[in-house]
């Protein structure tokens, strides 16, 4: 174990954090946020960010007269492609 | 933690109501999405290697390295692909069906992304008239609904940067300013999500998200993107946008921390 991974501080971890998540590695497993509560609590936050992004799926419909106005707006471009 | 847990933090998320399997590895239209998509058109194996290799398992694929190939058989009246060759043909009708199957994930993308409700009227209506202008150029290179979920990223992204959002000039976002310093963000973990996030209060919080954080996390988080297609969508550097990225999470649970417990957690 890497004695300066152990001896990190929450912000020299946190600034690594983006990268560090990004490449795919356990982040869990850092040295740091075995020790760390505060940073731990942090990356579970995030991931549960992460994880609630990824069940929102789409819920809005947009108003029916939408399909009206692009229905005209085709209508009014077909005449003039000749 | 888990590490799967974790690797769908980090590695780009597959998109929702994928089987685990397929967690590790995604494209920007989720299973359920492909499943509405039309299914003519065959996936590019450059830019969706899953799908390739899904492909391969398959016994027609198999028996694509016979000597002769046989002829795709011709869409199934009503099916996606016929809906799809009929509106390319210049059917109003199957158009107006199109626009039925795709009108809610294009309108809940672009809503997502500008956060205003006018806005992302227009520019659905933008996105299905550029639909209907190239429609006959949609060669299935692609599956069907990832060429035009991405027809209409660049209807967002266009108009974001007419309006002058130089959408990553955020790049002068991502320093660090006091406030939003890396030792700001975490706090005591009584006051951690506790693994549980209300929707509503999630959707409220992107959309209250500066525009520039907003569009990366929807992208990645929600769209399923990776970042070194984000960043050559919004042509800047991936580390700007991993680094975006982990800003909009922070922001998001800063926001979701401060909601009323009620309102914000379930």
């Amino acid at each position: 174990m890497n004695d300066h991974t152990t001896k990190m501080t929450c912000e020299e971890f946190q600034s690594q954090m983006p990268e560090l998540i990004a490449s795919g590695e356990n982040a869990s497993e850092h040295p740091h946020v075995r020790e760390c509560d505060l940073c731990r609590a942090l990356l579970q936050d995030l991931e549960t960010i992460a994880e609630a992004a990824r069940q929102l799926f789409p819920v809005e419909d947009p108003p029916d007269r939408l399909w009206e106005q692009i229905e005209s707006a085709i209508k009014q471009q077909e005449p003039s492609r000749g | 933690m888990s590490g799967a847990a974790l690797r769908g933090l980090s590695v780009d998320p597959p998109r929702k109501r994928m089987t685990p399997s397929r967690l590790s590895m995604h494209t920007p239209e989720g299973s359920s999405l492909r499943s509405a998509a039309v299914t003519a058109a065959e996936p590019d194996p450059e830019t969706s290697p899953e799908l390739a290799s899904t492909q391969a398992e398959t016994p027609a694929a198999q028996e694509s390295s016979a000597p002769q190939a046989v002829p795709p058989p011709p869409p199934v009246p009503g099916s996606d692909a016929d809906i799809l060759a009929r509106a390319q043909g210049g059917d109003h009708y199957a158009f107006a069906q199109l626009y039925a199957m795709h009108k809610r994930r294009i309108y809940s993308l672009c809503l997502r992304m500008v956060g205003n409700v006018a806005e992302a009227e227009d520019l659905t209506q933008e996105a299905f008239l550029q639909l209907h202008r190239k429609i006959a150029t949609f060669r299935g290179d692609s599956a069907f609904s990832t060429w035009l979920h991405r027809l209409a990223i660049n209807v967002v992204l266009m108009h974001l940067r007419k309006k002058g959002l130089s959408v990553i000039s955020l790049d002068e976002a991502m320093e660090p300013t006091p406030e939003e310093g890396p030792g700001r963000s975490f706090g005591a973990p009584d006051l951690s999500l506790a693994g549980s996030i209300d929707r509503l209060a999630l959707e409220r919080a992107i959309s209250d998200l500066p525009a520039g954080y907003r569009l990366i996390f929807v992208l990645h988080d929600i769209e399923g993107y990776e970042h070194n297609e984000i960043a050559a969508m919004l042509d800047c550097s991936i580390g700007n946008s991993k680094s975006q990225l982990h800003k909009a999470r922070l922001k998001l649970r800063d926001a979701m921390r401060t909601m009323p417990r009620r309102e914000g957690r379930r």
